[in-house]
C-alpha cells in the first residue's frame, strides 16, 4: 500500500501537536481535570484527540466541490489508522529523541510527569507501544467516523459533544441542580462523570436528536420566516428575554458572577464594535475609557478618594462619568482623526496604556491613589439595599439592564443617518466625504459613542469589585475585546454577546477564570491559535452581520477569490441583531 | 439562597428529589448563633479552602503557601473522625477582581467553614466583603497591608472587615524594623525608595519613609519602576541624582535583576548600600554575584527549632518534608506562616465544634471569636496572639547580609538585626 | 473597509479652519511649551548643581542610544513587511524573543563549560548566529503558516492574524521554556570596562551594542541597495502585480523580506543579552510595540527612517523624563518613561503625519 501524502502530512501534524502538548506541559496540567470518572481526563482527551483529528482529516482526503464525498467506514478507518499511527510514532520519537537528556534546566516541562502521562505510566518501553497502539485507533476511529453516513456521523458527534459539555460544565450543572444526591448521581466525588452517567448521556443526545430533528429544523425556519414586528416575531423574543430573566434566578452565585464578567465584556464588547465594526477605526487602545469609567465611578462614589470626595450616589455620578468618558473619547479621537487607518492601531494603544501608566503614577497618587488604588467604592443603591459584588444575583440585573441600553443604542445608530454614514466611511472614505458626509464628526461620534459604553462597563465594574487598581486595565484587556468582537462576528451585536460568552465565560477573561480554570495557563495559547485559526476560516466571525459579511464578498475580485477559495459563504442572509 | 430554592427545583426531576427528602433533618438541639452554622454530617469531610495567587507572575509566592496548607492538614489529621478537604486550590490572581471571584466560588458552598489566603492584599480587599457577608474566616499567610487590619495604634484600617486574620507581618512593623537598622545599626541618613506600583511594594516604601523621617532621617528620592521594565538607566540615574547613601527597594526579583545588573553602568551609585525586602531573599536573586553584600529584610524565618503546638512539627522538619515532597526549598519566605494559619484555623474548629453523636456542628460566629482570642499559640513562626483586628503574626523582622552566594541558608542566618529589639 | 483606505494624512480639506484643527494647534502649541519649560528648568537645576552629573547624563545618553539602536534593530522588520504586504506584524516583537530565548540556551551551553570566559568573542559569534538562525526560521514559519493563505485578503485581517500568531508564539514559549525570568551569563570581563571615545569613557558593552546595529545596518543597506534580491524586494514593495510580470517570484521574495527581518531581529536578541540579560516570554511585547513605534517616526517603509525612528525613541524615552518631566517638577519620572515614548509617538504623527523622513509605501498603500 502507498502512502497517501496527505494521509501522511495529517499523521505528521497530528504527531506534532501530540509533541507540542506535551512539551509546553499542557497534557500533564490538563490531566487533572477528570472528565469520566476513572478512565478519561482532559489530558488523555486532548493528547488522542490529536490523533483522531488527523484520521478524520486524512480520511477526509481532498474536498472537492464538485464531486460527492466518498463515505466508506473502512476505508476510513484504514486510512485513519495509517495517520493515527504516524502521528503516535512521531510523539514517541520526540519522546525517545529527548529523553536521555536533561532538558529540565531549559525546558521544565519536559519532565517526568510528562513522560509518565504520555506514556500511560507504563514505562517509556511498553508505554510507548501503548501510545502508538491506542493513537493508532484513535486515527481509526476519527477516520471511521468519517466514512459512516450523515446520520450515524452526526449522532456520534452530537453524543461526544454533550458528554463532554455535561463533564466539562460539571461547575454549572451541579450549581443548577444543586440537590447533593441528584449531582452525585450524575457525578463521581473527584470530578467527572461516572461512566454509566456519561452512556446515558451519550444515548439520550443522540436519541433526542433523532427524534426531534424535524422540529428543530422547523423551529429554526419559523424563527427566519418571521417577519420583524410580527407576532411570531415578538413572541419569540418575548421568550428569550424571560429565560434571560429567569435565568439568574437558577443558577447559583458562582455562575451568576460569571455571567457579570461576561456581561461585562458584551458591554465593552458592544462598544468598541461601534467603533471597529461599524466605524471601521481599529482601536487597540479601549480600555482607556473603561479605566475612565471605573476610576470615574470610584473618585465620585468613594468616601477614601484621596483629593476629592464627593461620595456621589452611583445613579447620580453614572451621567458625570459619561461626560468624562465622552470628553476623553474626544481627546483620543482628535488627534488621531486624519491618521492613516493602521497609524491609528498603535496610537490608540498608545493612548491606552498612557492612561494606565499615568493612574498608576507616583505624580497622580494623591487625586487617583496610585498604586493603592482606591478601595471602599459603594454598590449600587437600588431601593433601599445596596447592589454589588457581594450579591452577584441581583448585580447581575444591573449589567444586564446597561447591556440592554448599550444593545439598543447600537441597534439604533446601526439604521441611522449616522449608521450609515460609517458604513459609508468604513468602504471609503474618500468617497464618504465627496458625497458629504462628515467624516470628522462621524469618526468623532463613533469614539464618543465607544467611550461612553466602556464607561458603562467601567462604573459597574467599580461598583461590583469594590476597589479599583491600575492593574485591571492593562491593554492585554484592550486586545482581548477586540477578540471577543472579531470572534463573535464585527458589527453584529449577537454576534458579541456570543463571542464573550464563549471566550471570557468558558476560557476566562484577562483577570477572571471561566468556567475551565484548569485552562487558565494556556487561557492566551488558546486565544491565540483561535483568533488565527478563525482569520484564515472564518474571517466574519461566528455570528456575522449581514452588511459586515457582504462588504467582506464584495469587495475586490481578488478578496472573492480568496474568501471563496476558503469556502466561507453566508448562505442565508441574517439580521444584523 | 433559599429565598431561590424554589425555582431552583423546577429544574430538578421531580422523582429524584425524593431522595433528598429522605435524608434531610437531624441535629435539631443545636441552636446555631447569629451567622449561623455548620452542620458536617458523619462520614462527611469538614471543607475548608486555600485561595492562593498560583498562576502567572507571583506564583513564587502563592505555590509554597498552597503547598503548606496542604501539608498542615494532613499532618493536623481527623478532627472528631472527620477527615479536612481543602478542595482544588483557587487562584486569587493577586488582583481585586481574581479575589472577589474566588471568594464568590466559596461563599457558594455553604459547608465551607474557613479560608486560608489570599496571598495579594490586592486580592483580600477584593475577596473579604463576601467572605465577611457569609460569616466566615479567613486567615492570610503573606498579606502585609496596612489598611487590611490595623495602624498598630488602634485604628482599624479602610480595608478592614470582621472575620480577617493574618499570620503575616504588618508592614508599619516591617518598614519599623527597616528604618531603625538603617538609622541606629547602619548610621545612614540619607535613603533613596524605590517600588514598583505593586499595592504591597508601595506600603512598604512608605511605612519606610514615615519611619525614617520620624527617626531623623532623610528621605531624598521616592520613586518606582513598573512591572516589566527592563531599562533601569533611566531611574537609576534619577536617583544617582539624588545622592543617597542607601537604596531600599523591597520589590521583585525580575525588575530588582534589572537594577543591580545595570546599576555599576550610572555614575553615582559607586558607595551606595542596597537593601531589599522578602520579595527578593529568593533563590534566583541571591544567586546574581551582583546580590552579594546587598542587605535583606523579612520576616525571620529561623523557623528550625520552632515547633507548631498542634502538629509537633518543627521548622526543620517541614523544610524536609518540603523538599521530599516537592524536590526543591519553598520559593518564598511565607510557608510557616501558612502551615500556623491552618493549624490554627483546625485547631479553632476542633475546639468550637459541637459534638453530636457523628454529626458535628461548627457555629461562626464562635470560630470567629476563638480566633480572635487565641493567644500564646506557638507556631513555626513563634509565638502568636492575635489583636482585635486580625492581626496575628509572631512578628519578628530579621534583616540579614547576603555574604555567601554558594550557600544562602548561610547568608540567610547572618542576622544583623532582628526587630522588636529584645 | 477604511482602516485600509489611507489618504494622504494632509489632504486638501474643505475645512480651512475648524475646531479639529484648532485643537491640534493648541496641542502643538501646548507641547512646545511644556518641553521648553521643562528643559529650562532641567538647565537651571544642572546650573544650581543639582539633578543628574554630568557624568550621570553622559551616562544616560549612551545606553539611550544602544538601547534605541536595538529598537531601530527591531523596527526594520516592521518596515520591511509594512513596506511589502502593508500590514503591521504585531508578531514581530515575538520572532526578536524567540531569538533571545533559544540564544539564551546555547550561552548557557558555553558559560557552563568555561568557553563564554577563555573565548567570549566566538561565543558572542555562536550566540549570534543561534538566534539568526531562530528568528529567522520563527519569521518564515508564521509567514508560511499564518499570512500566505491571506495574501489579498482585507488589510486588518493580517493584522488581527498577526495579533494571534503573537499571543500564540508568547504563550508556547511560555510552556516550553517556563515563565520564570532567566539570565545570559555576564559580559565577558573583557567588555564589562569602559572605553575611551574622544576622552570620554564608555561602556564597552554599550559600544559594542551600538557598533554591532551599525554594521547590521550598512550590511542591511548593502544587501537591498547592491544585490538582485534586494531590488527584487524594492520592486515587489513598489508594486506586486507590475513585480510579478516582470518576472520576479513574489512570494519567494516576501518570504525574503520575513527572512532577512527575522535576521535583524536575531541580532537584535543578541544586543538585547548584551544591554540587559534577563530574558522571558514577555521579552518581545513592549519591545515589539516600540520598534512599531520607532518605525512609524521615522516615517513607515523608510529603512534609514526606522534606525532614526529607534534612537530618537531610544532617546526620548531614556532622557525625555529627566530632562523634561523632571524640569516641571514631576516626582518618580521614570516611572513615565514608557508614557513619554507613547506621547511623542502622538507629538511626532500631529507635527508631521508621515513620520520624519517621510513614508516609502507601495503604489497600492499610498492611494
Amino acid at each position: 500500500m502507498s502512502l497517501d501524502p496527505l494521509t501522511r502530512r495529517w499523521g505528521l501534524i497530528g504527531g506534532a501537536i501530540m509533541a507540542f502538548t506535551g512539551a509546553i506541559g499542557m497534557l500533564v496540567s490538563f490531566d487533572e481535570r477528570i472528565l469520566i470518572s476513572p478512565i478519561l481526563s482532559l489530558g488523555y482527551l486532548t493528547l488522542l484527540l490529536a490523533p483522531a483529528i488527523a484520521g478524520h482529516m486524512a480520511a477526509r482526503g481532498k474536498v472537492s466541490v464538485l464531486e460527492e464525498p466518498e463515505h466508506d467506514v473502512a476505508q476510513g478507518a484504514q486510512k485513519g489508522l495509517v495517520a493515527g499511527l504516524i502521528a503516535g510514532v512521531f510523539a514517541v520519537v520526540f519522546m525517545l529523541a529527548v529523553n536521555p537528556f536533561d532538558l529540565s534546566e531549559f525546558f521544565p516541562n519536559i519532565n517526568d510527569r510528562m513522560f509518565d502521562m504520555m506514556t500511560f505510566d507504563f514505562g517509556l518501553g511498553l508505554g510507548s507501544v501503548v501510545l502508538i497502539v491506542a493513537s493508532a485507533l484513535a486515527g481509526a476511529a476519527g477516520g471511521a467516523i468519517y466514512g459512516l453516513d450523515d446520520e450515524p456521523r452526526e449522532g456520534v458527534f452530537r453524543s461526544a459533544i454533550w458528554v463532554i459539555l455535561f463533564s466539562l460544565f460539571e461547575l454549572v450543572v451541579s450549581d443548577v441542580i444543586e440537590v447533593d444526591a441528584i449531582v452525585d448521581l450524575i457525578y463521581a466525588r473527584g470530578g467527572g462523570l461516572h461512566i454509566w452517567s456519561a452512556i446515558i448521556i451519550g444515548v439520550l443526545a443522540w436519541w433526542l436528536g433523532v427524534r426531534y430533528k424535524g422540529r428543530r429544523a422547523e423551529l429554526t425556519q419559523m424563527a427566519k420566516d418571521s417577519e420583524a414586528g410580527s407576532r411570531l416575531r415578538w413572541s419569540l423574543i418575548g421568550v428569550a428575554a424571560l429565560l434571560v430573566i429567569v435565568l439568574p434566578m437558577l443558577v447559583g452565585g458562582i455562575v451568576n458572577e460569571l455571567l457579570i464578567n461576561v456581561a461585562l465584556f458584551i458591554l465593552m464588547g458592544l462598544g468598541l464594535n461601534i467603533v471597529v465594526g461599524l466605524a471601521g477605526l481599529l482601536d487597540l487602545g479601549y480600555v482607556a475609557f473603561f479605566a475612565v469609567g471605573a476610576y470615574g465611578m470610584a473618585v465620585l462614589t468613594s468616601p477614601l478618594s484621596p483629593a476629592f470626595s464627593p461620595e456621589l450616589n452611583w445613579w447620580v455620578a453614572l451621567p458625570v462619568v459619561m461626560v468624562l468618558a465622552a470628553i476623553a473619547g474626544v481627546l483620543v479621537g482628535t488627534p488621531v482623526i486624519r491618521m492613516r487607518g493602521d497609524y491609528l492601531a498603535i496610537v490608540t494603544l498608545g493612548f491606552g496604556e498612557i492612561v494606565r501608566i499615568l493612574i498608576l503614577s507616583d505624580w497622580l497618587t494623591p487625586f487617583l491613589g496610585g498604586a493603592q488604588g482606591i478601595t471602599r467604592i459603594p454598590g449600587i443603591p437600588l431601593g433601599a439595599t445596596s447592589v454589588s459584588g457581594t450579591s452577584p444575583e441581583l448585580f447581575i440585573y444591573m449589567t444586564m439592564l446597561l447591556v440592554g441600553v448599550a444593545a439598543y443604542i447600537s441597534y439604533r445608530t446601526q439604521e441611522s443617518r449616522i449608521g450609515r454614514a460609517w458604513a459609508a466611511m468604513r468602504e471609503d472614505e474618500d468617497v464618504a466625504e465627496a458625497i458629504g458626509i462628515s467624516t470628522v464628526q462621524a469618526k468623532l461620534l463613533a469614539f464618543v459613542t465607544g467611550a461612553i459604553i466602556a464607561s458603562f462597563a467601567g462604573a459597574l465594574f467599580s461598583a461590583k469589585v469594590g476597589t479599583v487598581f491600575h492593574n485591571s486595565f492593562d491593554v492585554l484587556v484592550s486586545i482581548i475585546i477586540l477578540v471577543v468582537v472579531i470572534v463573535g462576528g464585527m458589527g453584529s451585536i449577537r454576534g458579541v454577546a456570543l463571542g464573550a460568552l464563549i471566550l471570557i465565560g468558558v476560557l476566562g477573561g484577562p483577570k477572571s477564570q471561566g468556567l475551565l480554570g484548569e485552562f487558565a495557563e494556556f487561557k492566551l495559547l488558546i486565544y491565540g491559535a483561535i483568533l488565527v485559526y478563525m482569520m484564515l476560516q472564518r474571517p466574519e466571525g461566528l455570528l456575522p452581520s449581514v452588511r459586515r459579511s457582504r462588504e467582506l464578498h464584495q469587495e475586490e475580485a481578488a478578496q472573492d477569490a480568496w474568501l471563496d477559495k476558503k469556502g466561507s459563504f453566508i448562505e442565508e442572509p441574517e439580521a444584523s441583531v | 439562597m433559599n429565598k431561590k430554592r424554589s425555582l431552583r427545583f423546577l429544574a430538578v426531576i421531580g422523582v429524584l428529589s425524593l431522595v433528598v427528602a429522605a435524608c434531610g433533618d437531624s441535629g435539631a438541639e443545636f441552636e446555631a448563633g447569629e451567622l449561623g452554622a455548620v452542620t458536617v454530617e458523619a462520614g462527611e469531610a469538614i471543607q475548608i479552602r486555600s485561595l492562593n495567587a498560583i498562576s502567572g507572575e507571583v506564583a513564587f509566592l502563592g505555590i509554597p503557601n498552597e503547598r503548606a496548607i496542604r501539608m498542615a492538614v494532613e499532618d493536623y489529621g481527623q478532627i472528631h473522625g472527620h477527615d479536612v478537604e481543602v478542595g482544588a486550590g483557587l487562584d486569587d490572581l493577586c488582583s481585586a477582581e481574581g479575589g472577589q471571584q474566588a471568594a464568590q466560588t466559596i461563599v457558594s458552598d455553604e459547608q465551607v467553614v474557613g479560608v486560608i489566603g489570599t496571598s495579594c492584599s490586592g486580592a483580600a480587599s477584593g475577596a473579604m466583603p463576601i467572605i465577611n457577608d457569609a460569616g466566615l474566616a479567613m486567615i492570610s499567610a503573606s498579606n502585609t497591608s496596612p489598611s487590611l487590619t490595623s495602624d498598630l495604634e488602634g485604628t482599624a484600617g479602610e480595608n478592614y472587615y470582621e472575620g480577617y486574620y493574618r499570620t503575616a507581618h504588618n508592614d508599619l512593623f516591617q518598614g519599623q524594623a527597616a528604618a531603625n537598622f538603617v538609622f541606629n545599626n547602619l548610621g545612614l541618613t540619607k535613603v533613596g525608595l524605590i517600588h514598583d506600583g505593586d499595592p504591597y511594594t508601595n506600603g512598604l516604601t512608605t511605612a519606610f519613609e514615615n519611619a525614617f523621617e520620624e527617626l531623623g532621617g532623610e528621605i531624598v528620592i521616592h520613586t518606582a519602576v513598573t512591572v516589566g521594565q527592563t531599562d533601569m538607566v533611566p531611574v537609576l540615574t534619577e536617583v544617582a541624582a539624588a545622592g543617597p547613601e542607601l537604596i531600599f527597594m523591597p520589590i521583585f526579583p525580575a525588575e530588582a535583576t534589572f537594577i543591580v545588573q545595570q546599576a555599576p553602568g550610572v555614575s553615582g551609585l559607586e558607595n551606595v548600600e542596597w537593601m531589599g525586602a522578602d520579595g527578593i531573599s529568593v533563590e534566583n536573586f541571591m544567586n546574581l554575584p551582583e546580590s552579594e553584600g546587598m542587605y535583606f529584610s523579612g520576616p525571620d524565618t529561623r523557623f528550625a527549632e520552632n515547633t507548631n503546638e498542634a502538629t509537633d512539627l518543627n521548622g526543620a522538619q517541614f523544610l524536609e518534608d518540603y523538599e521530599s515532597e516537592f524536590g526543591e526549598a519553598p520559593s518564598a519566605d511565607f510557608w510557616g506562616h501558612a502551615y500556623d494559619a491552618t493549624t490554627m484555623l483546625l485547631m479553632a474548629i476542633e475546639e468550637v465544634a459541637v459534638v453530636d453523636g457523628d454529626t458535628i456542628h461548627i457555629d461562626r460566629a464562635e470560630l470567629r471569636e476563638y480566633l480572635t482570642g487565641i493567644s500564646g499559640f506557638n507556631g513555626l513562626i513563634g509565638e502568636i496572639s492575635c489583636d482585635e483586628y486580625g492581626d496575628c503574626g509572631a512578628a519578628v523582622i530579621s534583616i540579614f547580609q547576603h555574604n555567601n552566594l554558594a550557600d544562602h541558608q548561610a547568608s540567610k542566618s547572618n542576622i544583623l538585626y532582628t526587630y522588636p529589639e529584645s | 473597509m477604511s482602516t485600509e483606505v489611507a489618504p494622504e494624512p494632509v489632504r486638501s480639506r474643505r475645512f480651512k479652519f475648524n475646531w479639529v484643527d484648532g485643537f491640534l494647534w493648541f496641542l502643538r502649541v501646548a507641547a512646545l511649551i511644556a518641553i521648553v519649560v521643562g528643559v529650562v528648568g532641567s538647565i537651571q537645576q544642572f546650573a544650581d548643581g543639582e539633578g543628574p552629573s554630568a557624568a550621570a547624563w553622559r551616562d544616560l545618553i549612551v545606553s539611550s542610544i544602544s538601547t534605541g539602536s536595538m529598537y531601530g534593530l527591531i523596527a526594520l522588520g516592521y518596515s520591511m513587511v509594512y513596506g511589502v504586504l502593508g500590514f503591521i506584524n504585531f508578531a514581530h516583537g515575538e520572532v526578536f524573543m524567540s531569538g533571545t530565548m533559544v540564544g539564551l540556551i546555547s550561552a548557557t551551553m558555553l558559560f557552563e563549560n568555561g568557553f563564554w570566559d577563555s573565548n567570549p568573542w566566538i561565543s558572542i559569534l555562536v550566540v549570534l548566529v543561534v538566534a539568526m538562525i531562530t528568528s529567522t526560521l520563527v519569521a518564515v514559519a508564521i509567514e508560511r503558516v499564518a499570512y500566505r493563505p491571506l495574501r489579498g485578503a482585507p488589510r486588518l485581517i493580517p493584522l488581527i492574524t498577526s495579533i494571534g500568531v503573537s499571543f500564540f508564539v508568547q504563550y508556547s514559549f511560555a510552556g516550553l521554556f517556563g515563565v520564570a525570568i532567566r539570565n545570559y551569563p555576564p559580559a565577558p570581563s573583557q567588555l564589562s570596562g569602559n572605553v575611551d571615545i574622544l576622552g570620554i569613557p564608555i561602556a564597552g558593552t554599550r559600544l559594542l551594542v551600538i557598533g554591532v546595529a551599525v554594521v547590521s545596518m550598512i550590511g542591511l543597506w548593502y544587501f537591498v541597495t547592491q544585490t538582485k534580491t534586494g531590488s527584487a524586494m524594492r520592486a515587489v514593495a513598489e508594486d506586486k502585480e507590475i513585480a510579478g510580470l516582470m518576472g520576479i517570484d513574489v512570494d519567494k521574495t516576501i518570504v525574503t523580506t520575513f527572512a532577512v527581518g527575522g535576521a535583524m531581529a536575531g541580532v537584535a536578541g543578541l544586543l538585547w543579552a548584551l544591554l540587559f540579560r534577563g530574558v522571558d516570554f514577555l521579552t518581545g511585547f513592549l519591545p515589539g510595540i516600540k520598534a512599531f513605534t520607532a518605525a512609524v517616526l521615522g516615517g513607515i517603509g523608510n529603512m534609514p527612517g526606522a534606525m532614526l525612528g529607534g534612537v530618537l525613541l531610544g532617546l526620548f524615552e531614556g532622557v525625555g523624563p529627566q530632562l523634561v518631566l523632571a524640569g516641571l517638577g514631576i516626582p518618580a519620572v521614570s516611572q513615565l518613561k514608557d508614557a513619554v515614548a507613547f506621547a511623542a509617538l502622538v507629538l511626532v504623527l500631529i507635527f508631521r503625519p508621515t513620520g520624519l523622513l517621510g513614508e516609502r509605501l507601495g503604489s497600492e498603500d499610498r492611494v
